[in-house]
């Protein structure tokens, strides 16, 4: 059912030119079903179910994610306060709810810069010769180089941390991983016969590498923006878990973490559920995207 | 043949040579140019605007930026980092007193990581498609996505809190027995094999996999070799390099772990020297730490294609 440009698992593959075949009219559940496995199913319950909560977060809300509830300090599960209450006495669902559009919001934003960036780079690199390619590796090697928590450290140095400044730090981080790939499938689909063509009929750079080369390089990089999104929503919590991410009042789950690790010798859930709460979402989209990439492999051997 | 050997490394380690060079311009760039004003900062706002210009007479911030790239970067090749704002510190002395630290926390890391994480990855890729990969799968997909500090804080609430039987906090100075020493590094090192390991086991499990599916493995299964031999005495050999890679590799994944540790367990080392010194906003602190951590990684990148280039006899001809 599938031609053998969804091979997603391997990046120096040769694309085949052929279209690919309508597919046949069946519901959207079949089909999703059709794909996934239990685990896969259950990755992809989990992204919804995020996505969903990071745009209604405060409706569902049961207080306002600023209000004090509570009496009690780093207080256990109750009817009242289902997660138990943070190191003030804050509703602690309410906190995250209210937390989920950072976590998610700031980390999807980041991925969708990161891959925009590095396949516009990528591809330019890919058409425009072997001089602006080498430069281009180059420098993405050197920033590469740099691990990713070290690089946003440095930026809060010389910046300050804002909301900005860290969606664009995490882009950074990641614009290289990006690159090279984006770069390597340009580099493979330009060596194919129908870009030949259309050079011999004379296209501009431009229009190949939209029309031509841009359109094969989607899917294949779908899984690696799910790759990219964990490792983003890990550094950015990483970083409001060291207090150099999201600043007070605003509290992604990283910094829920940080300001209640006083509760921690309590055994107080308000450590523990935002830190789970990172753990679901990261696990989730690895298992949905693991899932993905083994069918498209399987299905790209066996057909 | 061999004699390209030399040549080809040579190449790996100009390449590294460049790449470090436009690091520090990078880092350079960033901590050095656009930002706010090190002297301002340094004096406050109250500063009369006469103070700060002999400050920044006296950091040679008045200089035009490529004299004073060059005027850092070959303080920093002779090892002068300058000095720390914050404590009056020279940052050498700071880096030296912390580096040891790390560096052993790295090592007893990697001691345990590494046989672990090899187990997992031959034994899940000799059973390929069982319940045991699947399930061995399952678990280190899950342990690559966790966030270190959540199993910091688990192993904090086990062993710390509920069991008693470790410190919550790493004070290095109450060592004074090997069994102490054990009770100290038992948690900073177990969350960051957890980091590391399941990366490791992954991509050796791959590299084993690659093995198993070619020609001679197949040749040595028809001739009727137990499992057992045919991954020892066949794929093992063969994978020794990808494997070195694949371990290299996977340690440049504590840079990002051991920084998350060594700030919850207080662990006295170099990645909390730096976010101290981030937090302080100490800038020459920051830029000494980012460079001998850039230097670390590039080490252990070069060290993986090493192992590549030695293993695999076909590199050497490229």
């Amino acid at each position: 059912m599938n031609s053998s440009h969804t091979n997603t698992s391997q990046v120096a593959v040769s694309m085949a030119p052929d279209p690919v075949p309508p597919p046949p009219a069946r519901s959207l559940w079949s089909r999703v079903t059709d794909r996934l496995s239990v685990t896969g199913l259950i990755g992809l319950m989990i992204v919804v179910i995020w996505t969903f909560v990071a745009f209604l977060g405060p409706v569902l809300a049961p207080y306002h994610g600023g209000a004090i509830t509570s009496t009690e300090t780093f207080g256990s599960y109750s009817a009242r306060h289902w997660l138990g209450t943070d190191y003030i006495g804050r509703d602690l669902l309410s906190r995250l709810l209210y937390g989920t559009r950072y976590t998610v919001g700031l980390a999807l934003a980041a991925t969708v810069l990161a891959s925009l960036t590095g396949i516009f780079f990528g591809l330019l690199a890919a058409v425009s010769g072997r001089w602006v390619d080498e430069i281009l590796s180059r420098l993405f090697d050197a920033l590469i180089s740099i691990p990713s928590k070290i690089l946003a450290l440095v930026m809060i140095a010389a910046f300050g941390s804002s909301i900005t400044l860290l969606t664009l730090v995490a882009a950074l981080a990641f614009i290289p991983g990006a690159f090279r790939i984006a770069r390597s499938l340009a580099v493979n689909l330009m060596a194919l016969e129908y870009v030949q063509v259309a050079r011999a009929r004379g296209e501009g750079l431009f229009y190949i590498a939209r029309v031509e080369v841009l359109p094969n390089m989607v899917h294949p990089m779908l899984a690696d923006f799910g790759l990219r999104f964990v490792f983003i929503v890990l550094l950015l919590s990483g970083l409001s878990f060291l207090g150099l991410g999201v600043q007070p009042p605003n509290a992604d789950w990283g910094s829920l973490v940080r300001e209640n690790i006083g509760g921690l010798s309590e055994g107080a859930p308000a450590v523990l559920m935002p830190a789970i709460a990172i753990a679901t979402l990261t696990v989730g989209v690895n298992l949905l995207i693991d899932n993905l990439r083994r069918r498209s492999s399987r299905n790209a051997k066996g057909g | 043949m061999k004699a390209k050997v030399p040549r080809l490394i040579a190449a790996r380690l100009g390449i590294a040579l460049l790449t470090l060079a436009l690091i520090s311009v990078l880092v350079f760039a960033i901590t050095g140019l656009l930002p706010g004003d090190a002297a301002q900062i340094a004096l406050g706002q109250a500063a009369t605007p006469e103070a700060v210009a002999a400050l920044r007479h006296q950091f040679g911030l008045d200089q035009p930026a490529s004299v004073r790239y060059l005027h850092w970067l070959t303080q920093l090749c002779h090892g002068d980092f300058g000095e720390s704002l914050s404590n009056n510190l020279p940052v050498s002395e700071l880096i030296a007193s912390r580096l040891p630290n790390s560096l052993v926390l790295a090592g007893l890391t990697t001691l345990v990581s590494v046989p672990i994480a090899l187990t997992i990855g031959i034994v899940s890729a000799m059973f390929r498609g069982t319940l045991l990969d699947r399930v061995l799968n399952l678990l280190t997909l899950s342990t690559v996505a966790v966030p270190e500090f959540l199993i910091a804080t688990l192993a904090v609430l086990l062993f710390a809190v509920k069991l008693r039987w470790l410190p919550a906090l790493s004070y290095l100075s109450d060592v004074s027995s090997f069994g102490a020493l054990l009770r100290i590094y038992a948690m900073p090192v177990m969350t960051l094999c957890c980091v590391i390991v399941a990366q490791m086991a992954r991509m050796t499990r791959a590299a084993v996999l690659d093995q198993l599916g070619s020609s001679y493995v197949e040749m040595a299964i028809l001739k009727g070799a137990s499992p057992m031999r045919v991954v020892w005495r066949h794929v093992l050999p063969n994978t020794i390099g990808p494997i070195a890679n694949a371990v290299a590799l996977s340690l440049s994944y504590l840079f990002g772990g051991v920084v998350i540790v060594e700030s919850i367990f207080n662990y006295p080392g170099l990645a909390s020297l730096m976010v101290d010194a981030v937090t302080n906003r100490d800038m020459a602190l920051v830029q000494g730490c980012v460079m001998v951590f850039c230097v670390a990684y590039l080490v252990l990148v070069l060290c993986a294609d090493l192992c590549a280039i030695v293993s695999n006899p076909r590199l050497r001809h490229t």
